[in-house]
């Protein structure tokens, strides 16, 4: 091994330690937060230890909302959340894994058309066409519904990508064998590369849930009705124009529950996450 | 590349690939080329009539020094963002590579702001920096900064460089790490058994080895910036004051929203997409190629 002295060694903790320190600070400033009072907040007077209204906020949060701008319970907003997040990655992974199937194990007229026709969405996210979309959202009458909020999200091509290049590396002999066996397309796709696929769909499914979950652009443009605002959108809503009024409290209670969703995910199941971004990223 | 061993049959292929091509049509390819169509058409103050204008939407928009201002405005922050959050990933990166005791817990604590939305970004950032209220502010203030990113258009922007920076840092540590871990340990040997210092190890050996990771990143860190920024922007900002924090995408929403400019808004789509288009071939030119010295 290369030679690492011990004073190198203790440098480096020291920057990895600053590094946390500042990556930490703007969450525990809005933790700290969500437990004080509002007057001391908006007087500046904020002091750096937590205060004693954390149960009385996040209920009120939860259950009832700002009682000023939004006056929507913030659960209400996570549930909606969890819905679009559940669907954006459920649907994508369903609908990706059936046609990367189709293009690796069948031969079939206008194949490598319609390899093209979905590798193409690839390059576009969905903010460049953002209002073109709305209006076919809002002709098909899917304002303000989960389809609407979710299906739009889900026309991409990284997940079929991801899946061709796995079934690629499954061996020829598994479908020969399963073939002797009796095993049509369906029961094949079934019983052998849906359970080789595990890995890969839980990977992607960490990704695509946090993806899910932090959209912001689309759920604000085609949610007009409170109960069926998002979490991200709900919290842009509380801070108003007018400075006095924002209940901070509130609003920093409400940060906190938007990101224990998605950090918890990264936290608990890290080597996916890592697996899914790397491989989305390819 | 093809697989030998394949399933024979005329309608099943059809139907698995039919529910996620006509999502694509349907959600992509319907509006891409309604926004390609309505990027030659213009229309009257109330909506009722169309016409057909060529590239009018385009030209008026180039001689437009709003537009103009946004572009530049655009691809400084992004270069602010890549650069600053890029450098100090990539120390945090080189630290946890060393064999310390802890660094499994040291990335963890380090990869999770990742998973943070951009609008709770901006709103923990305007938080601390508020000048009426914010933590920071109030030391900034104290130490005679004239601190009040609500007024001051450069002050917003270093703000909104700031919080966009910090976000990116857990991805591109993520990266660099994943790159400094696939380097070989016997060429830093070697450089060590030559008399290199560490300093010089990593300039002329790591540096250069990690140049493909630090490529892909910067592409991905400006892409960031093009489209991630918004709601960082939408809950800190709104563009303002003035127009001093408008990006590109900003602009198109804002001005397809409260503008009701549709024309205007879809010429600036497709000037997007034709951006995001070349940005991804340069990318994919690289990876494929998978650039080292």
């Amino acid at each position: 091994m290369v030679e690492e002295e011990g004073f190198r060694r203790y440098i480096a903790h020291i920057i990895l330690w600053i590094g946390i320190a500042i990556v930490a600070f703007p969450v525990y400033i809005a933790f700290i937060a969500s437990t004080q009072d509002n007057a001391l907040i908006a007087n500046g007077q904020m002091s750096l230890l937590p205060g004693g209204h954390f149960f009385e906020t996040y209920y009120q949060t939860i259950f009832v909302g700002t009682s000023g701008s939004t006056r929507e319970p913030v659960g209400n907003m996570m549930l909606n959340s969890l819905v679009m997040a559940l669907l954006i990655a459920i649907g994508k992974i369903a609908i990706s894994i059936i046609s990367a199937y189709a293009i690796v194990y069948f031969r079939f007229p206008f194949r490598m058309a319609i390899f093209w026709i979905i590798f193409i969405t690839l390059m576009l996210p969905v903010e460049v066409r953002i209002y073109p979309t709305y209006k076919i959202v809002a002709d098909l009458h899917m304002l303000d519904s989960y389809a609407g909020l979710a299906l739009p999200l889900i026309a991409s091509a990284t997940a079929t990508l991801l899946f061709r290049q796995f079934f690629m590396t499954v061996p020829d002999e598994l479908l020969e064998a399963s073939r002797i066996d009796g095993a049509g397309p369906l029961r094949f796709f079934w019983d052998t590369l849906l359970p080789l696929s595990r890995t890969n769909m839980a990977a992607l499914f960490v990704i695509l849930f946090i993806l899910g979950w932090n959209q912001y652009l689309w759920p604000l443009l085609i949610t007009t009705r409170d109960d069926m605002q998002t979490i991200q959108v709900g919290i842009r809503k509380m801070i108003t124009t007018t400075d006095a009024l924002t209940e901070w409290p509130i609003v920093m209670a409400t940060a906190v529950l938007a990101m224990l969703p998605p950090v918890f995910v990264v936290v608990v199941m890290q080597k996916l996450f890592v697996r899914g971004l790397v491989e989305t990223e390819k | 590349m093809q697989k030998q061993a394949i399933f024979q049959s005329k309608l099943l292929p059809y139907a698995l690939v039919a529910p996620q091509l006509a999502i694509v049509l349907i959600f992509f390819y319907w509006p891409a080329l309604q926004a390609v169509i309505q990027s030659f058409l213009l229309q009257d103050a109330f909506g009722l009539s169309t016409t057909f204008v060529w590239f009018d939407n385009y030209i008026e928009l180039f001689r437009d020094p709003a537009y103009f201002e946004s572009i530049v405005r655009t691809f400084l922050f992004s270069f602010a963002i890549a650069v600053s959050s890029l450098s100090f990933a990539l120390l945090l990166a080189v630290m946890a590579d060393k064999p310390l005791r802890g660094s499994m817990l040291y990335r963890t604590l380090l990869i999770w702001p990742y998973a943070v939305a951009p609008p709770v970004v901006g709103v923990l950032w305007i938080f601390m920096l508020h000048p009426s209220l914010g933590i920071i502010a109030r030391y900034l203030r104290a130490m005679g900064v004239d601190w009040n990113p609500l007024l001051d258009g450069d002050q917003a922007a270093t703000l909104i460089i700031l919080a966009a920076a910090w976000k990116q840092i857990s991805y591109n540590f993520l990266f660099f790490l994943a790159g400094l871990q696939a380097i070989p340990k016997s060429v830093l040997e070697a450089a060590a058994i030559d008399g290199a210092r560490p300093m010089r190890r990593f300039w002329t050996v790591t540096f250069p080895l990690l140049s493909p990771t630090i490529f892909f990143l910067l592409v991905v860190n400006i892409v960031y910036a093009f489209f991630d920024t918004f709601g960082i922007i939408d809950t800190m900002t709104r563009g303002g004051p003035g127009t001093s924090t408008v990006t590109l995408v900003y602009k198109v929403y804002s001005d397809g929203l409260l503008g009701g400019n549709l024309g205007s808004s879809a010429a600036q789509s497709v000037i997007l997409m034709i951006m995001v288009i070349v940005l991804t071939g340069i990318q994919f030119r690289f990876v494929e190629r998978k650039v080292t010295y």
